[in-house]
């Protein structure tokens, strides 16, 4: 019997060549990220420096407070980008859970004619991407009256076709017996849908929170906004950059005000992710 | 088989009374579902509208002249025979799509499997803090760091670094010099790859049942390799095909990306792709048919690629 804790089929070399090759390329994901964080408090003159240095020698919140002040000038101001984004990640995060719990406990729990196709549809839907129709999209919604109006970015993004097949797979784990039972007991479809799926799927919302926060708050410039005052906090942030290296410093900051959010709630949510992408798998 | 004359003739009544007792049987249980119709109507709708609709909308434009002012009008293939024949530089998106697509999706795809088995060797708490440092350039998505890293001058870091060190003597001007465009974004796509087939990676492989390794071993399983195609893999099949899709949908909406590194359009179109040429005649030129022939065609080489990957995935281990 093999030691316990000991993994069979390991040689020590083995071991030691993959974790070092872990490590290095460990470090070309993470060099950038820390670069930015490590600019963003970073003095004028440590920018203009050279060779430049990877990590701050004399941190300063200068870049910050400067934000501040220079969006605070701008003609629409700071918040309102904030704003903008803030509002359109969240009521796109907490729509797109709740739609697509809705449809995922039908398809994922009973036999009714019609399940497999519309299952197969979403399936089919993986296979391509939002990107390349936005052209027919932009007409649609030009039809419906949407463009311009934060509904453009939030009703599409209730209908991701990621969120709802993660949804039905983890979903589809949860025994029939639960529900059996309570339907013995008298409870109507929505009271089991509500007080025993519901419950029970919770490191699946936090799923589709990861991946709907990852994609709506990194959205940047679309063509479906075009009014000034509408658009996002990463539109700001490319607005910044165009100024070139001189700033460097704030627009460091402004990325790493960017990536607290979702690196924050993964950290958070690691462990329910993992255990909802494990029902991930499609069958052939 | 033998049939007397008595049950062929019978045989088409048969069918006909089979269809109709299956409709109303159909009918019955939609009537007895109801409720479960209703749970759906909202994301279908929605599903509907920003799904099917814009496959259907993209398809039936790619026929047409169409120029928002006037009636759209049909012109048959006229659209995708000009694409081929009368626009180089659609031809130059095309190679560049297929190229991108060629090399950040089956890298992307392998990296993530490789990362993602070298990390499920670790002990709980660092293969936690090891899927956060590989997925976080995905989290993070910040391609404003690149651009100061590779910044044309010596105080970006990699010329910074070069220089310094006496590697090169003058600086490199990494998003506008034509020969390393394309190099660049390259690494920059690389390191953002290891996407949502990364995370499904890795809860694939921590759940792969640790009695087959055992079980392997004694039927002569000999190292990590052959137990990676012998046992892990096939017994993570279903992830390995749902990592296909994600990585190659990512690999051929390559565009926004690239944009965002070294701006639109790229220095001589090194890096122009479908989604660029696509956003060009949709937005700046007007032409939405050729604008939704191209969607079209992109839309039909992911589904094809998608395919033909499903049918290789499924003879992992044999």
């Amino acid at each position: 019997m093999a030691k316990r804790g000991k993994k069979i089929n390991r040689s020590g070399v083995g071991n030691l060549a993959s974790n070092l090759f872990l490590i290095l390329v460990g470090l070309f994901m993470a060099v950038p990220l820390i670069y930015a964080i490590s600019n963003s408090f970073k003095p004028m003159d440590e920018i203009f420096k050279f060779p430049p240095d990877l990590i701050v020698q004399n941190p300063t919140l200068r870049n910050f407070s400067d934000l501040f002040v220079l969006m605070g000038n701008s003609w629409v101001p700071f918040s309102r980008y904030f704003f903008n984004t803030l509002f359109i990640t969240s009521v796109g995060t907490f729509g797109q859970i709740i739609l697509a719990s809705m449809c995922a406990y039908p398809l994922a729990l009973y036999k009714f004619p019609g399940n497999k196709g519309i299952s197969k549809m979403i399936v089919t839907a993986l296979m391509f991407n939002g990107t390349v129709l936005w052209i027919p999209t932009y007409m649609i919604m030009a039809k419906l009256g949407l463009i311009n109006t934060y509904w453009a970015i939030i009703i599409p993004a209730f209908g991701s076709p990621l969120g709802m097949y993660l949804m039905q797979s983890f979903m589809s784990q949860i025994p029939r017996s639960l529900i059996e039972a309570a339907r013995i007991d008298g409870a109507s479809s929505f009271k089991i849908f509500w007080s025993i799926v519901m419950p029970q799927v919770k490191p699946a919302w936090l799923t589709l929170m990861i991946f709907s926060v990852q994609y709506l708050w990194n959205l940047g410039a679309t063509m479906y906004i075009q009014s000034e005052s509408l658009k996002t906090l990463p539109y700001a942030l490319t607005q910044i950059v165009s100024a070139g290296i001189a700033r460097a410093g704030v627009s460091n900051a402004v990325a790493v005000i960017m990536m607290v959010v979702p690196i924050a709630l993964f950290v958070i949510s690691q462990s329910n992710i993992i255990e909802t992408m494990a029902t991930s798998g499609m069958k052939d | 088989m033998v049939m007397t004359n008595e049950q062929k003739l019978a045989a088409p009544a048969k069918k006909r009374s089979f269809f109709s007792s299956w409709l109303a049987y159909q009918g019955r249980e939609i009537r007895k579902n109801k409720a479960m119709y209703f749970f759906m109507l909202p994301y279908l709708a929605v599903f509907t509208v920003f799904t099917i609709l814009p496959v259907v909308t993209a398809i039936y434009f790619s026929f047409t002249y169409f120029n928002v002012l006037e009636p759209p009008q049909f012109i048959g293939w006229d659209n995708y025979v000009r694409m081929f024949t009368a626009d180089d530089l659609f031809m130059t998106a095309f190679k560049n799509t297929i190229f991108f697509a060629a090399i950040i999706g089956p890298a992307g795809y392998l990296m993530s499997l490789f990362f993602a088995w070298l990390i499920n060797e670790l002990s709980r708490r660092t293969r936690a803090f090891m899927t956060l440092i590989y997925y976080a350039p995905t989290l993070a998505n910040v391609y404003v760091v690149w651009k100061i890293i590779f910044s044309s001058d010596q105080y970006g870091l990699l010329n910074g670094f070069l220089l310094n060190s006496g590697i090169t003597l003058e600086n490199i001007r990494w998003l506008e010099d034509v020969s390393y465009i394309v190099p660049s974004v390259i690494v920059v796509l690389l390191w953002s790859s290891l996407g949502t087939s990364f995370l499904s990676f890795i809860a694939g492989l921590k759940n792969v049942d640790r009695s087959l390794y055992e079980a392997g071993a004694i039927d002569g399983v000999k190292n990590r390799w052959q137990e990676l195609w012998y046992i892990t893999l096939p017994y993570m099949r279903p992830q390995l095909m749902f990592g296909a899709v994600m990585s190659i949908t990512g690999a051929f909406s390559i565009g926004d990306q690239v944009t965002a590194l070294v701006g639109y359009p790229s220095q001589d179109y090194v890096a122009h792709t479908l989604i660029h040429h696509m956003q060009d005649y949709g937005s700046t030129r007007m032409e939405m048919g050729y604008a939704c022939a191209i969607a079209t065609l992109l839309f039909l080489m992911m589904m094809f690629s998608n395919k033909i990957i499903q049918k290789m995935l499924s003879k992992v281990g044999e």
